[in-house]
């Protein structure tokens, strides 16, 4: 951190004649090593490094990023920051004056019990092969693949008002697929991690199973192109947690966000179903329905110690017992629309400005086990794993699909089904919500890949759910 | 860092290379000005410049990838670079032999430079609000210069350069009632921008009449360029490339196995001469100047990057496995008669967010989006409420397609993400039988 420090205490020597700045160094580290087909993927390792300079001045606000940190290149992404904050104030949609100013000083470091660099480059490519090789149990299976990355991010932000937050993440991912193919039918299925995502060291290696799940995994792939498709119409639905995620974070993380509401969003990402009235009052889904913005949960993709505006991060309710109780928007976002928010003004790198992203939502676990949710289903759908998505722009119509299903009759697991998928209306889907799974059925994952914004965004956000029963859904399955 | 300065920094470094080391070097350089739009105000403007080098080494049958950010200096640059250099010879040590690895062993130079006449982020945002007073305009102007660059031990110098603009905008009346516009290129000419705003001022009049609400089932409609844009985009997801195919992967893999073709007028092309990305692949081959992808409703060629081409003992013809210059084959529909020709149907002007239902059977699923009309007897009469559909492309693109029309148009990518994308896409509008609608 000592370099990201020295690096943006550079800006203080030229950043002269404003009202505020910030400057946001990051770096970034990644190596990433895969096998497929008992084949060594090409090794990848790399870093980035630049800084976003920020600039207030009068009405306006504007950014320059650069990957040149020499002193010449810092004063030139500080003179273009002035140039579009010049821009701004002549044609900008609000008054730059109510952009927040942090003071906040904090440090955060991702827990990290066993450090990439504890495992030699053999010994991590050794429990590749030997990962991959577990996989290859049927000539039906075509295709094998594990992999392992690492990623390091450390970040700082200094302002003009004495702020300082330094960030340091950490992530290892492992992931296993198999993909099998008989009759004209193919299947993949994934699993070792493959969507489990968090912050940590390798001891996620083992947390993931990431060995241990092969066999299965190549037996599911194989069980399902020979397993029958999945039947259509109005039936029950248990989602587990590897699809409660993207059910969050699609149909109630997505219609949240703060500036999709404001209008920002629309020629991209979307708008919202949600309106700044409903915030309150509106029932967004069962009682049972409480969802929290948590960035304090060990282990979890988001969790930080304040956002990229330098707002400190605190956990609140979005929704509670049913009801919407405030938005996902950071503090700009939140006196521009007269709403609470969060502190998720969040940016994907130093070459791109924040805007209102989601962090770590979660839907807070209730009680019982997945037993006690599957006894209470006369007929229905068990759907594991994400493997499709697509959400209208206002967060309301989806048809999401999972790798893998399982039929439900008379409160007991039945066989495996292909093609799993199931479409519905976020305002409508979550009223449906009959029964939350209790804490010692929660996990805590992920997405790696929440786009938004124009310039694009990809972030990392992360989820925790236990497995959630939905009443009257309507599913469907595969083929013309 | 520019053309000269990125082949003196591999000289240096090619100077440094130890026995049989081979090495391959590529820049990618961005000077961005973006400035995102909201109600036809400025939400936020910036810049971004951004120069990343990226080095191959390879001893042997081995090999290691690698990359790093460059800050312009030209001797802090070459101690990066030969840094990351050293950190991938203590890296190549430890990874096995790749029976797969390929690369270009015979030395080829080009250079390729697309000059542009630009305006200042600043005056293309003032003409644009000025044109656009009193609409509810969001979007995105982008605009500036891109360069691309390769270099290797063995001799190759390749040397890539455009500067562009995109502006991609949307016209909003109220809530999801909007319609889309874009206006991209080099020669910036504000009158062209004008004519693209003008036309859209009666499509949004239409858009102001009470939303036709429709039930799900099948319609006949009309799919603009940009919604067939949407429908290539999932074709380019696994449709085209070798490894695909050969994992049987493909959504494609019933076309191509001729189980199924699609309709005769069908023909898709990679042009890799048109477009705008770089001739020349990261391993050093110089890409065909096109790859036709699918035959009168057959299925052509694949796309073949350097690994599947080791794998599999091809050829290689492309930078990787996806399009980034797709273009459709033109049909003999007459755009200026397309509502006629639909009578009564839906006029879809955009698709949006569309992701298989299932890979085996080509089956799409995605939502309407902009510009999306309800047409009775050859006239659009209302906006239609979003309606998601889930339909395979074997029908879409097969038996249900009516026609394509004989004009064209020209769609620069306005993606962002990994800096400004150089995609893009020659298409025409598709007149369909029937498209099933689910929700």
């Amino acid at each position: 951190m000592n370099e990201l420090h020295r690096i943006a205490n550079k800006l203080r020597a030229v950043a002269l004649g404003v009202d505020y700045w910030t400057v946001r160094v990051v770096e970034q580290v990644h190596e990433s090593l895969a096998v497929r087909d008992d084949v060594a993927e090409p090794a990848a390792l790399g870093s980035s490094m630049g800084a976003m300079v920020t600039v207030v001045e009068g009405a306006g606000i504007g950014y320059g990023a650069s990957s040149d940190l020499t002193p010449a290149g810092m004063q030139r992404a500080f003179s273009q920051a002035r140039a579009a904050a010049a821009l701004h104030a002549r044609l900008g949609l609000f008054d730059a004056r109510l952009q927040p100013r942090s003071r906040f000083r904090a440090t955060y470091r991702a827990s990290v019990a066993e450090g990439w660099e504890t495992l030699p480059t053999e010994a991590k490519l050794e429990l590749l092969f030997d990962a991959c090789a577990r996989l290859d149990i049927d000539p039906r299976i075509v295709e094998r693949a594990a992999w392992l990355e690492h990623r390091r991010v450390q970040q700082v932000l200094i302002t003009s008002d004495g702020g300082d937050v330094a960030q340091h993440w950490e992530y290892v991912h492992c992931g296993l697929a198999a993909t099998a193919h008989a009759d004209g039918q193919t299947q993949t299925r994934r699993g070792g991690g493959a969507d489990s995502a968090g912050q940590g060291g390798l001891e996620r290696i083992a947390a993931a199973g990431f060995v241990e799940h092969a066999e299965r995994v190549a037996a599911e792939a194989v069980a399902l192109v020979e397993a029958p498709e999945c039947p259509c119409g109005r039936r029950d639905l248990i989602l587990l947690p590897s699809q409660m995620t993207l059910q969050i974070h699609e149909s109630i993380g997505h219609p949240l966000e703060l500036d999709r509401i404001l209008g920002d969003e629309r020629n991209y990402a979307g708008t919202s179903f949600v309106t700044p009235d409903m915030f309150g009052s509106y029932r967004y889904g069962s009682d049972l329905l409480n969802v929290t913005f948590d960035p304090a949960v060990p282990g979890e993709l988001a969790s930080a110690v304040a956002d990229d505006d330098g707002t400190p991060a605190e956990p609140v309710h979005l929704i509670r017992n049913g009801l919407l109780e405030r938005p996902l928007g950071g503090l700009l976002s939140q006196r521009r629309a007269g709403l609470p928010g969060t502190a998720n003004a969040r940016a994907c790198g130093w070459d791109r400005p924040p805007i209102d992203r989601m962090a770590n939502i979660n839907l807070e676990p209730g009680e019982g086990t997945l037993a006690d949710l599957i006894a209470r289903v006369e007929r229905g759908v068990l759907m594991d794993t994400n493997r499709s998505w697509s959400i209208d722009d206002s967060r309301n119509k989806f048809q999401f699909g999972c790798e893998l299903g399982r039929l439900i009759e008379d409160g007991e697991l039945r066989g495996l089904v292909r093609n799993p998928g199931y479409r519905g209306i976020s305002a409508a889907f979550w009223r449906n919500l009959d029964g939350v799974a209790g804490p010692e059925a929660l996990e805590v994952r992920g997405v790696r890949n929440c786009g938004k914004g124009e310039p694009g965004q990809s972030v990392y956000v992360g989820h925790a759910s236990p497995p959630c029963l939905f009443r009257d859904v309507e599913v469907l399955g595969g083929g013309l | 860092m520019n053309r000269d300065a990125f082949f003196r920094l591999t000289d240096r470094l090619v100077s440094g290379l130890r026995g049989p080391e081979v090495l391959f070097a590529r820049l990618g350089t961005e000077d961005s000005g973006f400035v995102r739009l909201s109600r036809n105000r400025v939400r936020q403007a910036g810049n971004v410049h951004h120069a990343a080098l990226g080095l191959t080494l390879i001893d042997g049958r081995r090999q290691v990838d690698g990359d790093c950010d460059l800050c312009g200096d030209f001797d802090s640059d070459t101690a990066s670079a030969g840094r990351l250099l050293e950190r991938l010879r203590e890296h190549l040590a430890h990874v096995p032999d790749d029976p797969y690895l390929t690369f270009s062993e015979t030395p080829s130079e080009s250079e390729r430079v697309l000059g542009a006449d630009l305006p200042a982020d600043a005056e293309a945002i003032a003409c644009l609000t000025g044109l656009a007073e009193g609409l509810d305009l969001v979007g995105i102007w982008a605009g500036g210069d891109l360069g691309e660059g390769l270099a290797s031990s063995l001799g190759h110098r390749h040397w890539h350069q455009s500067s562009s603009f995109n502006l991609d905008w949307s016209c909003y009346l109220d809530r999801d009632k909007a319609v889309k516009g874009s206006y991209s290129g080099f020669d910036w000419r504000p009158e062209a921008l004008a004519e693209r705003l003008d036309r859209q001022r009666p499509l949004l009049e239409i858009m102001r009449r009470p939303e036709r609400r429709i039930a799900p089932g099948g319609y006949r409609a009309y799919l603009a360029p940009a919604a067939v844009q949407e429908l290539m985009d999932m074709l380019a997801w696994g449709g085209f490339g070798l490894k695909d195919h050969r994992t049987r992967q493909t959504p494609l893999l019933a076309l191509a196995e001729q189980q199924q073709r699609l309709h005769p007028s069908l023909s898709i092309v990679e042009e890799h001469a048109r477009g705008l990305a770089s001739g020349f692949t990261p391993e050093g081959f110089v890409k065909p100047r096109a790859v036709p992808l699918i035959e009168a409703g057959h299925f052509g060629r694949c796309l073949v990057d350097a690994r599947s081409a080791g794998e599999y003992g091809e050829t290689v013809n492309a930078s990787a496995e996806y399009p980034e210059s797709l273009a459709m084959a033109p049909g003999d529909l007459d755009p200026d008669r397309i509502a006629e020709r639909l009578g009564t149907g839906l006029y879809i002007g955009n698709l949006w967010y569309c992701n298989w239902s299932d890979r085996n059977a080509c089956r799409i699923t995605g939502m309407t989006r902009f510009g999306s009309f309800w047409v009775e007897n050859g006239e659009p009469v209302a906006p239609v409420a979003v309606m998601r559909f889930d339909d395979s492309l074997y029908r879409l693109l097969g038996d249900r397609l009516e026609g394509l029309t004989s004009e064209r148009e020209l769609i620069l990518s306005a993606e962002t993400y990994d800096g400004r994308s150089t995609d893009s896409y020659l298409l025409p509008g598709a007149l369909v039988g029937e498209i099933a609608l689910a929700l």
